[in-house]
């Protein structure tokens, strides 16, 4: 056996292992302090949760390749309500009016492409001009939400198409449609990071960008084409969720960037980049949406769940690190 | 000196990891006043040595003494206040903060209310800079110094405690010549004052200009101390590899083919100016002068990572401009850098992936990677080269440095380049490994590959260059051949002392 593979088994299977628990502390605690008589485990409160995990899921998809990449973005909230509203709004513009239905499409590529201009914009920057992606992600995030005021003000951007929310509310196959786009979401990323070279050359960027430059890989279009990716992901989790709520208020998306982050992170992936795993991630966004869902069927309200999950967070960050430092200790000998 | 009791004695050390019997009863002694250089191939078990005698690591076994009183030390803190300093090959300075702040860093001087007593400070800094003999005061910013006075810094720092034992990790890795002198001179003022001395390096020049005595590890075990003044390098050697060293230029002379790569009046502003050289297939030119000659920069130069602003190069005879790495990878031209570590290699991933790193573009089927194809490129470098190690998915981190510089050439070579630009190219490789990549480099050039060896170690630039190009401050000062080269004649031209002197080409 490879040294390190123990440790590496625990840290894969880690954030699963996690999650039963979670799943087993739920179901058992729901016994005693649950108000409702139903249990926790029911299919339809599980296919519930996978559907209210994917805006979050699918986004973190996008923000694992970027951070594996070495990169940050934390303009995606502020992208997701841009795309809301141009999802939305569109649907009422005079130009599209004869279209009837066959606005919905039209109305959705608009949204989609306005995820990729944004975050293509964000990667043009980093690229030309060498500053940390933090930085100009975090101007990016004050500047697109300033365009989201700008376009109504303070005012919700509504539309409801009753074709549309059908759509979004159906359940092929037994799982909902938002559920639907999060796992194609992550099979596409996963094959992307394993199988490609895109995915080979962007751990490789994370990892050493200087040796990627001198195997002759174009890092900057590299990079900015993750951008893209994750600005298209930001939009088209807009896209899954307003298709059902019609409704955009100004100050929606706020914070997601850091629920993504802590998704991506809590599923292993290494700020520094150069490591990481879509699948981890997926258990991430899982993992966090179990604890909010199991943590009010107990009967606690929102400001308990985040104080828990900022403490879980750290927990299982330390524990990683312990479990690094032994692995590397093993090897050392 | 021999009578003397040991500035600091190691007894039967003893320190396993799971699986590994890391030191097996090291014992030996440093005395004051002396330098003892320790030596042994990666993996011997020095670094762990040092780890026991800087508290880092607790021996299982063993008893360290320093000057006849037995010590214990827990933590890198403890070592020092025992009276073990190091000096590491890798500096840890705070850059932002001053020299004087630096050097007593954690142990400031201070007034009431915890205010840094900064007069205190400023003088005793002054006291022992000015025993260092250096040009700097304490109110400079550390990283506004040279490498070498960064590292005259670290020793300031030995020299605030009553220092029994200096232990120097490789520390001449990142020095000039001219800057080497003036650390040899430091540590012959320290073993004026009596300091016991523990040596590191690979470099056997330096062994035997300021080394009493030698000791030697392999596989964890003591294998004997030696007389510097007594001994030669092939005893040595022998020691540490435990088998003899075959140090022959062994080859028959092969033909040269035409010119492959032909460089006129390249310059870039401010690093190196009007250079011209020209390799055939075939053939090894080697490119000797001090850290910061220019010689890297040129390579990086044809490499594509730096912008000519004058100059030509014809690639097999036809001009070509080179604007980026994947340019030149593209024309053939490839690049084992200086950095391995920094700059060839990606740590975290496993040998194949690295292997085929500029070249997994042409590897696909349909979107995807083939592994198929890579692990056929991966199998066939590795015979080879001769790489060892367990597999392809062995992470390259985990590799020696000898293999590690092997998975970075089998990168280069399965793109089946032209030329071979190879800098430094056994930085840091320990001895056995280092006369293997020798070898390899001799038969690269016997296989028809036109090959550029940058080195800074005349012994390396000697045996494996059929022409050697000097550089000093940017310029070419001369070109020799075989037979026209001399030890002297070389030093000369490196240190701009040739400058008038005729070009022989």
């Amino acid at each position: 056996m490879a040294p390190g593979t123990l440790s590496g088994l625990l840290q894969k299977g880690a954030i699963w292992g996690f999650i039963v628990l979670e799943l087993i502390f739920f179901s058992v605690a729901g016994e005693f302090l649950s108000l409702s008589d139903k249990a926790f485990m029911d299919l339809d409160n599980m296919l519930l949760l996978l559907k209210q995990s994917a805006p979050i899921g699918i986004i973190a998809m996008g923000m694992t390749i970027v951070m594996i990449n070495g990169n940050i973005d934390l303009s995606v909230g502020a992208t997701f309500a841009l795309a809301a509203i141009v999802l939305l709004d569109s649907m009422t513009w005079p130009i599209f009016a004869g279209l009837g239905d066959g606005v919905i499409p039209v109305a959705m590529a608009l949204a989609l492409l306005t995820g990729i201009v944004l975050g293509a914009i964000n990667g043009f920057i980093v690229w030309k001009t060498g500053v940390d992606a933090f930085i100009v992600t975090l101007g990016a995030m004050l500047g697109y939400r300033g365009l989201v005021f700008m376009y109504n003000g303070e005012q919700p951007t509504s539309h409801l198409n009753w074709t549309l929310v059908d759509l979004a509310e159906a359940q092929p196959l037994g799982l909902h449609v938002a559920t639907w786009a999060l796992l194609i979401v992550t099979v596409l990323a996963w094959l992307v990071m394993t199988r490609t070279v895109h995915g080979r050359n962007a751990y490789a960027i994370g990892d050493n960008r200087e040796a990627a430059v001198n195997a002759g890989i174009r890092v900057g279009p590299h990079m900015m084409l993750n951008f893209m990716g994750i600005g298209f992901l930001a939009a088209l989790s807009a896209v899954v969720f307003y298709s059902e709520s019609g409704s955009v208020n100004p100050n929606d998306g706020e914070l997601y960037e850091l629920w993504v982050i802590t998704a991506v992170v809590l599923g292993g992936t290494k700020l520094t980049g150069g490591a990481g795993s879509v699948i981890s991630t997926l258990g991430g966004v899982i993992a966090i949406q179990l604890l909010r869902k199991g943590l009010g069927h107990i009967g606690a309200d929102t400001e308990t769940v985040n104080l828990v999950i900022g403490l879980i967070l750290i927990a299982v960050l330390f524990l990683d690190r312990q479990l690094n430092i032994k692995g590397k200790e093993a090897l050392k000998a | 000196m021999s009578d003397a009791t040991p500035a600091l004695r190691l007894d039967g050390i003893v320190k396993t990891f799971p699986g590994v019997r890391a030191l097996d009863g090291v014992s030996f002694s440093v005395l004051p006043g002396e330098v003892h250089a320790l030596m042994g191939e990666n993996g011997a078990g020095k670094s762990t040595l040092m780890k026991v005698l800087g508290g880092i690591y607790q021996p299982d076994e063993g008893q360290i003494t320093v000057s006849e009183v037995p010590v214990v030390m827990r933590s890198p803190l403890e070592a020092k206040a025992k009276g073990i300093v190091f000096i590491h090959q890798e500096l840890s300075l705070a850059t932002e903060l001053s020299v004087a702040e630096n050097i007593y860093l954690g142990e400031l001087p201070r007034k009431s209310f915890g205010r840094v007593d900064w007069a205190t400070l400023n003088a005793r800094t002054n006291e022992i800079l000015s025993r260092l003999k250096v040009g700097f005061g304490p109110g400079d910013r550390v990283g506004d110094l040279s490498i070498a006075n960064q590292q005259m810094v670290e020793i300031a720092r030995a020299l605030t405690v009553d220092a029994k034992a200096v232990i120097f990790d490789e520390p001449t890795a990142s020095l000039t010549d001219a800057e080497k002198v003036v650390l040899f001179d430091v540590i012959a003022d320290l073993k004026k004052d009596g300091v016991g001395i523990i040596y590191i390096s690979h470099r056997m020049e330096e062994i035997f200009r300021i080394t009493d005595r030698i000791s030697v590890l392999r596989d964890g075990q003591y294998r004997g101390t030696l007389e510097t003044a007594k001994t030669n390098e092939e005893e040595i050697t022998q020691l540490m590899i435990g088998r003899k060293l075959d140090l022959s230029r062994s080859e028959a002379t092969h033909a040269l083919g035409d010119v492959a790569l032909e460089v006129r009046g390249l310059t870039v502003k401010g690093l190196y100016e009007d250079v011209s050289f020209e390799v055939r297939k075939g053939e090894v030119l080697g490119f000797y002068g001090l850290v910061g000659a220019g010689r890297t920069e040129i390579a990086e130069t044809l490499f594509g990572l730096r912008e000519p602003s004058a100059g030509t190069i014809h690639l097999n005879g036809e001009e070509v401009r080179i604007h980026s790495p994947a340019d030149a990878i593209a024309r053939g031209i490839s690049l084992v850098p200086e950095d391995r570590k920094g700059q060839g290699l990606v740590l975290g991933m496993n040998c194949r992936d690295n292997m085929t790193l500029p070249q997994v573009d042409d590897l696909t089927a349909g979107p995807f990677v083939a592994d198929g194809a890579e692990i056929a490129i991966f199998d066939q470098y590795r015979d080879r080269l001769d790489i060892r190690t367990p597999g392809w998915k062995q992470q390259v981190g985990n590799l020696s440095g000898g293999n590690q510089q092997k998975i970075v050439i089998g990168k280069w070579l399965s793109m089946h380049p032209d030329v071979l630009i190879v800098d430094e190219p056994t930085r840091g490789i320990d001895v056995g490994s280092k006369s293997e990549i020798h070898n390899l480099i001799r038969a690269l050039a016997a296989q028809g590959y036109a090959v550029i060896v940058i080195s800074s170690e005349m012994p390396e630039v000697l045996r494996v260059s059929d022409r050697i190009v000097a550089m000093y401050s940017g310029r070419i000062m001369r070109t020799f051949t075989a037979e026209t080269v001399t030890e002297d004649n070389l030093i000369q031209a490196i240190s701009g002392i040739a400058a008038s002197a005729e070009t022989a080409a």
